[in-house]
């Protein structure tokens, strides 16, 4: 447990009509975290996120984002926090770096350290050699990446990241975990990912929370729920067994 | 502000490099070239050996020649201009996925539709403009009259007039880039607008006029009392049409011949016999006078439109699928 809280909610509910797309979530994400989002499809992982950065706004609860209320501060909110959309677009007749210095544009950041920033963070996502190229001639990894350098190039305290390595091959996918490690390590940069890549989950998350439609079932350190749900005797889980036993029991 | 300033000037960027911008300018210009000289030409034919009338470079402007007048043109295409620039600023976005990551960055929603909405604006005033000046230089030359004073205010507030009222047909097509995902919906809808105003308005107006203040043949011939009924309700009806609106400005301002927006069945007898008796043009400042109420109706129609468009964008939520 490393300090403050930087994402903390009560009771978000998030109603379409009839159905309760996220029910009563009561979730504490502190400071340099790395946490893992875990549910089947149409659990509202994504509903969640969208609450997060005032996108949608809750049916009732509230939640506090770096201290502010995304519904009525949605501004000081997107300032600090970084968001990778579930299927991210770009404009497909820019390059990847026209690209970066438009969203670096809108995020106020000065012109003389945005080129420097977009040369960095092109060359930890490993795109440096397409920099130039039209987006739209890009693979789905490679936009991957860009829009990972996108929500990166901002510098955030925190980032949301909705299935973040989907699309990379196995070693992008080994790149970005790295740098989604080093950042929470030597940036203190919280993350908080929705994945169902629990092998993933298992290497880089600290903690993770399963929601099964709309309904947080667990939260906590891997280690934990393992003892909880497998026996305390258990050596050799694997994050898998222990989502497959909560969502048989759902 | 300094998110409306940075989207602008991107969507600024985007209209000049787009096939559409280019393919636009050059019909305008090609047309405007075509009629002006055709114009040009027939002016400088009347006029040899005669006394030069007073406002005769309007006339480049007015006069129809063998096709249709510039101003008509602009009356007929204008429309077509805004909804071209603006059917698919929204939705493209929308579907290419860079709306959401346009609202999940430090800006305020509205700045996105507003940006949108002023480089349409700048777009459509740097076409206007470019062609307003292409003509008048055609004109100076073929004509050999330099414009007055008054003829370049008359030129201007046309200018500002078709400016508001082609924004209007813009802020229409970005309404309906705003409510419908795919841009060729959205583009018919406004296409539809345009055709319902065009024709339908007119049409019922006279409907209306006739249901209301028929007109009836008597022995002693038609009762006057009725006539004027019937052609006020009609007028006030198709005021209703931003087309009608924009019709009477304009040629009010650069036709100062007419001294009202009225039919002539509206004036009283005095008015008309002083009419035919001191063909004079009206002065500018009572043509102006005459304007300002059309102009504060394209206004408010335009704003109305925005307005809508905006609270529908606001409420909008805004998914990643
Ligand atoms: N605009 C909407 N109208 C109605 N229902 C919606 C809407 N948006 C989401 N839902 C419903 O809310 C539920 C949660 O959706 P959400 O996108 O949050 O799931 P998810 O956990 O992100 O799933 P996935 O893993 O497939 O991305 C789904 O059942 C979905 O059908
Ligand atoms: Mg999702």
């Amino acid at each position: 447990m490393k300090g403050q809280i930087i994402v903390e909610t009560e009771d978000l509910t998030k109603k379409y009509g009839p159905r309760t797309a996220v029910d009563h979530l009561n979730i504490k994400i502190e400071e340099g975290e790395v946490f893992g989002f875990l549910g089947p499809n149409g659990a509202g992982k994504t509903t969640t996120l969208l609450m997060f950065l005032g996108l949608t706004e809750p049916t009732s609860g509230k939640a506090k984002v770096i201290g502010f209320d995304p519904t009525r501060e949605p501004f000081k909110v997107k300032e600090r926090v970084g968001y990778l959309p579930e299927n991210i677009g770009f404009y497909d007749d820019m390059d990847a770096r026209q690209n970066l210095r438009y969203i670096a544009r809108l995020n106020r950041i000065p012109e003389e350290v945005t080129e420097k920033r977009i040369d960095y963070w092109l060359e930890k996502v490993g795109l440096s050699e397409e920099s130039t190229k039209k987006v739209g001639t890009y693979s789905k990894g490679m936009r991957q990446r860009l829009g990972i350098a996108e929500v990166l190039i901002k510098e955030p305290k925190l980032v949301f990241l909705d299935e973040p390595t989907i699309g990379l091959d196995p070693d992008g996918t080994n790149r970005m975990l790295d740098l989604i490690h080093s950042l929470s390590r030597e940036k203190n940069i919280t993350l908080f990912l929705s994945s169902h890549l629990l092998d993933q989950v298992q290497r880089i998350c600290d903690r993770v929370g399963i929601m099964i439609n709309g309904n947080l079932v667990a939260i906590g350190p891997i280690e934990e729920l393992a003892k909880k749900k497998l026996g305390l005797d258990q050596q050799d889980y694997t994050l898998e067994e222990i989502y497959m036993k909560y969502f048989k029991e759902a | 502000m300094y998110g409306i300033l940075t989207i602008f000037r991107k969507e600024m960027g985007d209209h000049f490099n787009s096939l559409r911008f280019l393919l636009i300018s050059a019909l305008i210009v090609m047309v405007g070239v075509i009629i002006t000289s055709m114009v040009g030409m027939a002016i400088q034919e009347e006029l040899k050996g005669m006394a030069k009338p007073s406002l005769i470079f309007l006339l480049l402007f007015t006069s129809t020649g063998k096709l249709f007048s510039f101003v008509q043109f602009i009356g007929f295409f204008g429309p077509l201009l805004g909804i071209f620039l603006g059917f698919d600023s929204i939705n493209r976005e929308r579907v290419s996925r860079t709306l959401s990551k346009l609202v999940s960055q430090p800006i305020f929603r509205d700045s996105i539709i507003n940006a949108k909405f002023l480089s349409g604006v700048a777009i459509i005033a740097i076409i206007l403009i470019a062609t307003v000046l292409l003509i008048s230089g055609l004109g100076i030359r073929l004509v050999g009259v330099v414009p007055g004073v008054e003829e370049v205010s008359r030129l201007v507030i046309y200018v500002v007039i078709s400016l508001l009222y082609i924004s209007f047909w813009l802020g229409i097509s970005i309404l309906f880039s705003v409510i419908f995902r795919s841009a060729a919906t959205s583009a018919l809808a406004s296409l539809a607008i345009w055709i319902f105003f065009s024709f339908f308005v007119s049409l019922g107006a006279s409907v209306l006029s006739d249901a209301v203040a028929p007109i009836s043949q008597t022995a002693s011939g038609v009762d006057a009392e009725m006539l004027i009924r019937h052609e006020r309700i009609q007028r006030l009806t198709s005021l209703v049409s931003p087309m009608t609106l924009y019709s009477e400005a304009t040629t009010t301002i650069l036709d100062p011949m007419r001294k009202t927006t009225r039919t002539l069945v509206l004036m009283g007898p005095l008015e008309r016999f002083s009419m035919s008796r001191f063909q004079s043009p009206l002065p500018l400042l009572e043509s102006i006078f005459i304007v300002i109420p059309h102009i504060i109706s394209i206004v408010a129609i335009t704003l109305l439109c925005f307005g809508i468009c905006y609270l529908v964008f606001m409420r909008q939520e805004i998914r990643t699928v």
